[in-house]
């Protein structure tokens, strides 16, 4: 502590170069927040996939339905233990911006493939015997206040028309994906929806006995419906997530390109800002060690400051990008396309650690070159 | 008594058969050749020649700034020529007082910061150099000047600021590279006025380079460097006179 004021003295010596160069970690970490909690919404549904269930589509895509015939054939084979189906309805509740995921499931199998979803019994034994009923996640009935009761009406897209459930229930999930969404009874939509849709369902979830042998049933479930009319692709809950969320794009690669692209930028930039810093200060550093201090001191103090100024500029630009991820979710209304934005704990220890070690590494060469200086040397340069 | 014979056998700082040469773009320059010191404990002793004639060099190695080429350096009994480059800094602390022309002073922190420097190296408390810093001070007569930056100093000022600096940890001497170099004449006066306090109050050992004959008068003694060896005053006015004829 003795040294601060020497090391925060030298620090404010050149207030523009810092405040430039503690920008450069504010930016590229508020970037680093933006992305990373871009990223972890897109793979929300990766992270809460069960490491038992399997997801078969249609081999065509994910919009293609597949036969509600195909159920019971699924059931038989060797090693499934529970099948559900799923339909996406894509509609709209009163004004297109408020977007969430609304799903039609067969409530006879759903809690048995999803026991994750938690709810009070007796709403879910309403929701059963209320054909027009619907379950809404806890997240969803905070975000537009929904209680037990409601009556809903939703405006179709894919098939149109006014669509009227009744709030039965209000559930809780693993994470703010989950509790974002709204599922309400297969046999409404089936009847609604009528003509050859009907017999069709978008597609199956299943939960096997031995998470080990996902592979093998994957394989035999595709290959008896090979050469059918509806092929199928049968995938881990989490590829069927990963590559759900890569239907957007490469997230993730996006991330690590931009990312690395914006450090290495930093790197240099605030190398060259220490170098420069450290070379005016040539003289003064051969006076520190003419009086006295070690070379490994002197190497302390350089990276010291690099050190404050990666951490303070980063720790910032991390908060900044809290607070604004914060903000955009409410004023731009992400909270149903992406529920679990955010800048995770872990996103921004690792963030920390990212401007720590540019911190480091740009300090470094500057540091070593000071440690190195000749006192003799040193004075010459005055 | 400062001898340069090489026949001191009790003195303060040794110096034995110094050599240094250096190389410069393929040509070697040897600027010290055998070079022999004894001063003692209060002397104050003054290094004139011309330019390139390694009067700073002989100060650099005699502050363990430089190693030799050849020969050793003792001062109070420590062989400094056979120390590692960490354990030179190590003495360095304990026993050398720099004073430089350019006066080198830390210009973000105030005189009181800058004369704290050294003392920052040791284990004294937070009192303790506050205490010490306001002695120096007080000796080189800025008391009134602690919290001044080095800018909202004169050049004479900051010299003393230097000067503090260098007493502040009590050293076993001081080494002044032209002290009065960029300084006026006045200025000067003061300065050498303030070095011959600590000579002759507080019985410092003082070793000063400078090019400035009326400075050089105040030493109790004056040597030469000549052809890499050290002369005393008289010694080498008798010989270039003996030249002439």
């Amino acid at each position: 502590m003795k040294y601060a004021r020497l090391l925060f003295a030298n620090l404010f010596r050149k207030k523009i170069r810092l405040t430039l160069t503690l920008a450069s970690f504010f930016t590229a970490l508020l970037l680093f927040g933006g992305l990373a909690a871009v990223k972890s919404a897109f793979n929300a549904g990766v992270d809460v996939a069960g490491v038992d269930r399997l997801v078969v589509i249609n081999r065509v895509s994910l919009i293609q339905p597949v036969p509600i015939s195909y159920e019971d054939r699924i059931k038989q084979i060797k090693g499934v233990k529970y099948v559900t189906h799923q339909n996406w309805f894509g509609g709209i509740y009163k004004d297109p911006k408020n977007f969430f995921p609304q799903f039609a499931v067969e409530v006879g199998s759903f809690r048995q493939v999803f026991p994750e979803f938690k709810i009070p019994e007796d709403q879910w034994q309403t929701f059963v015997k209320d054909r027009q009923g619907a379950i809404v996640g806890a997240g969803l009935a905070k975000r537009f206040g929904f209680k037990v009761g409601d009556r809903l009406p939703i405006q179709g897209t894919i098939l149109p028309g006014t669509w009227e459930f009744n709030i039965d229930g209000i559930c809780t999930g693993k994470d703010a994906s989950q509790e974002s969404q709204m599922w309400f009874q297969y046999d409404y939509f089936k009847e609604k929806v009528g003509g050859s849709y009907k017999d069709m369902v978008g597609w199956y979830t299943l939960r096997v006995d031995n998470p080990d042998e996902s592979g093998r049933i994957a394989k035999v479930i595709d290959d008896q419906f090979s050469n059918s009319s509806y092929e199928t692709k049968t995938s881990t809950e989490k590829a069927f997530a990963i590559g759900f969320a890569k239907q957007f794009g490469n997230i993730g690669a996006l991330v690590l390109i931009v990312g690395s692209v914006v450090f290495f930028i930093l790197l240099l930039v605030t190398g060259n800002s220490m170098a420069v810093s450290v070379r005016e200060r040539t003289p003064e550093v051969a006076v520190l060690k003419a009086v006295g201090y070690s070379d490994t001191l002197v190497l302390w103090f350089v990276m010291a400051e690099s050190l404050i100024i990666a951490v303070a500029g980063g720790m910032a630009g991390l908060l900044a990008a809290v607070g604004l991820i914060k903000i955009v979710a409410i004023m731009g209304n992400l909270g149903g396309m992406l529920p679990s934005i955010s800048v995770s704990g872990s996103q921004l220890a690792l963030g920390v650690c990212a401007a720590v070690a540019v911190g480091l590494a740009s300090g470094l060469l500057p540091a070593l070159g000071a440690m190195r200086l000749r006192v003799v040397d040193g004075l010459r340069r005055v | 008594m400062v001898r340069v014979d090489g026949s001191g056998t009790s003195s303060l700082i040794q110096v034995r058969g110094l050599d240094k040469k250096y190389s410069r773009g393929g040509e070697e320059i040897h600027v010290l050749q055998g070079l022999n010191l004894d001063v003692d404990q209060g002397d104050f002793v003054a290094f004139m020649g011309p330019s390139g004639s390694g009067k700073t060099t002989l100060l650099n190695l005699l502050g363990g700034l430089d190693v030799p080429t050849a020969g050793s350096i003792t001062v109070a009994g420590d062989a400094i020529t056979s120390m590692s480059r960490g354990a030179l800094t190590t003495w360095r602390a304990r026993h050398v007082g720099f004073v430089f022309q350019m006066y080198n002073l830390i210009p973000v922190l105030t005189a009181f910061q800058n004369v704290e420097l050294p003392l920052l190296l040791t284990s004294l408390s937070k009192s303790e150099r506050r205490k010490h810093v306001e002695t120096a001070l007080g000796v080189v007569g800025l008391s009134d000047r602690m919290q001044h930056f080095p800018r909202q100093l004169s050049g004479g000022q900051e010299q003393r600021v230097t000067i503090a600096r260098a007493i502040v940890s009590d050293p076993t001497f001081l080494l002044c590279d032209e002290p009065t170099g960029d300084l006026d004449r006045k200025s000067a006066d003061e300065i050498m006025q303030l070095v011959l306090t600590l000579v002759k109050d507080y019985k410092k050992t003082v070793l000063m380079v400078t090019h400035d004959p009326v400075v050089a008068e105040k030493a109790d003694i004056t040597l030469h460097l000549d052809k890499g060896a050290l002369v005393e005053s008289g010694k080498l006015a008798g010989a270039m006179a003996g030249g002439a004829r």
